[in-house]
């Protein structure tokens, strides 16, 4: 009994990577054809990204603030705080800075399109969209995926940025080290072999978090049950996806950097 | 109003429509023709396929067999674009209404408009089209407002209005008066017969309410079991003595 229903949602798994996969397939021959739906384009991404941007920059500078105050004791320790600056700047932009943004966008922005788009199909309006003689698909779906791809990377990049910030307040409150010492010891640990691995993955951070969350809501059913597991679902998927791509991206940057 | 005539060439033409869901047959060979100017209604209990039926017609669903034609075109062999124009030509009244809630009024109005003007060679302004179809449905004022800020009869008036958008040949209601009250639906039929009047439309109307087929049909279908059970005008239909026929309009 039990084996039937491991076996089940092991059935129930590769199913839904199927149509997952079916779904990006499709994504990918919208995208390029016209008619391209720049209008909405534009809205998504300021609505994503303009108003995702609060909540980034206050997860950026705790971020900031929580790691430096954490690793500082043991880099006294051992006499090593005036590694502090670069040991911190290359965790946030190698690795911790994308991949917290994009796990707090995740539950932003892949839980609302989630919702929205699975609201939109259990009130018909996906339907109504669709005999008003316009593409759902291309309009709802491809908009939010190419905006959230766009949108990720600068969220990461501010996100970054303000976490650096955050870190520099601390070492100069404890440390006495001066904004322009912190910021030079910043820029002289970080090479282009930092940032652009982490500034590539989160493009695809950020194709995941639409990918996810406009399947999941466009292919909602189940009244507005369906609604709330849409959303939820986005954001579970979503995360577990975001560390199976970043240990990718790792493995990648890894072997192309050593 | 022109009466259907077998020598006219239908505007609306199902043939033979089967659907299943797994084992549960839903239509079984519906047949249906709907003539220009034409307001026809498909009653049948819940359940019975009428919104099951309506999806195919228009491309929501895909029919297992059978033809569906509209303006002497295939929709089977259609592609998107072709498709997508001739859908320009329905308009569609949803059950649930389906205005776009992230939306104005104003906004929801302007969509059909913004995609399919030009196509349609509509010379109007936008502006003056969004205006003239609120006017038509008696709610100019609600211009600005969201759909959340509408009462359902509003709602269902704006989904009119949105649908009528386009000057569209053919409109097809699902369930134009449920979940309304007896005098918001009264008002709704009233409605569609002076749009019927003012655009000239040939309707489809799905329902199972007696009272709107007994004042908007010139022609009515009785769907049961996924087939034509009964075809005829409402007195024929209401007069007839056979009992799967006689228990529609008991009450």
């Amino acid at each position: 009994m039990a084996g039937s229903g491991i076996w089940n949602n092991f059935l129930a798994f590769f199913e839904e990577a199927g149509d997952l996969f079916l779904f990006t397939g499709r994504f990918f021959r919208e995208v390029f054809k016209p008619p391209f739906e720049f209008r909405e384009l534009l809205r998504q991404c300021y609505q994503m990204g303009n108003k995702s941007l609060l909540l980034v920059g206050v997860t950026g500078f705790i971020l900031g603030l929580v790691f430096t105050l954490q690793s500082r004791p043991t880099l006294m320790q051992f006499g090593a705080e005036s590694w502090m600056p670069s040991m911190v700047s290359i965790s946030i932009v190698r690795e911790i800075g994308p991949v917290i943004i994009a796990l707090i966008c995740a539950g932003k922005i892949g839980s609302g399109i989630g919702a929205e788009l699975g609201s939109m199909r259990v009130t018909e309006q996906i339907d109504a969209m669709e005999v008003s003689g316009t593409n759902p698909f291309k309009y709802l779906v491809v908009t939010r995926i190419v905006a959230t791809t766009l949108m990720l990377p600068l969220l990461v990049i501010i996100g970054d940025a303000i976490a650096l910030f955050g870190s520099a307040i601390i070492e100069n409150l404890k440390g006495e080290v001066s904004f322009l010492l912190y910021f030079n010891q910043v820029f002289d640990a970080l090479t282009f072999a930092d940032l652009i691995p982490a500034t590539i993955k989160t493009f695809f951070f950020g194709f995941a978090i639409g990918l996810v969350g406009c399947y999941k809501g466009y292919n909602c059913s189940k009244g507005t049950v369906g609604v709330g597991e849409a959303s939820n679902e986005a954001v579970v998927y979503t995360s577990m996806l975001l560390f199976v791509i970043d240990f990718i991206a790792v493995f990648v940057a890894d072997i192309l950097y050593g | 109003m022109m009466n259907a005539s077998q020598e006219i060439q239908p505007i609306l033409e199902i043939k033979d429509l089967k659907k299943s869901f797994g084992d549960k047959h839903v239509l079984n060979g519906f047949n249906l023709k709907l003539f220009e100017g034409e307001n026809l209604v498909v009653m049948g209990k819940s359940g019975s396929g009428k919104s099951v039926m309506v999806k195919c017609l228009v491309g929501l669903m895909q029919a297992d067999s059978g033809i569906i034609r509209i303006k002497e075109q295939d929709i089977e062999i259609l592609g998107r674009s072709e498709l997508d124009l001739l859908r320009t030509h329905i308009g569609f009244l949803f059950q649930g209404s389906a205005l776009y809630d992230s939306m104005t009024v104003r906004e929801n109005l302007e969509f059909p408009l913004r995609r399919h003007k030009k196509k349609l060679q509509m010379k109007e302004n936008t502006e003056t089209l969004v205006r003239e179809a609120l006017k038509n449905v008696g709610l100019e004022h609600t211009l600005d407002l969201m759909p959340s800020e509408l009462s359902g009869g509003m709602q269902r008036r704006v989904a009119l209005a949105r649908a009528l958008i386009l000057k569209p040949e053919i409109i097809l209601y699902d369930e134009p008066t449920t979940g309304l009250d007896p005098i918001t639906s009264k008002e709704i039929i009233q409605l569609m017969r002076s749009i019927q009047d003012t655009y000239n439309t040939s309707s489809l109307i799905i329902t199972h309410d007696v009272d709107c087929a007994r004042v908007i049909s010139n022609r009515m279908i009785l769907l049961v079991d996924g087939i034509n059970y009964a075809e005829g005008t409402f007195q024929e239909l209401s007069s007839s003595d056979d009992p799967q026929v006689k228990a529609f309009f008991k009450n």
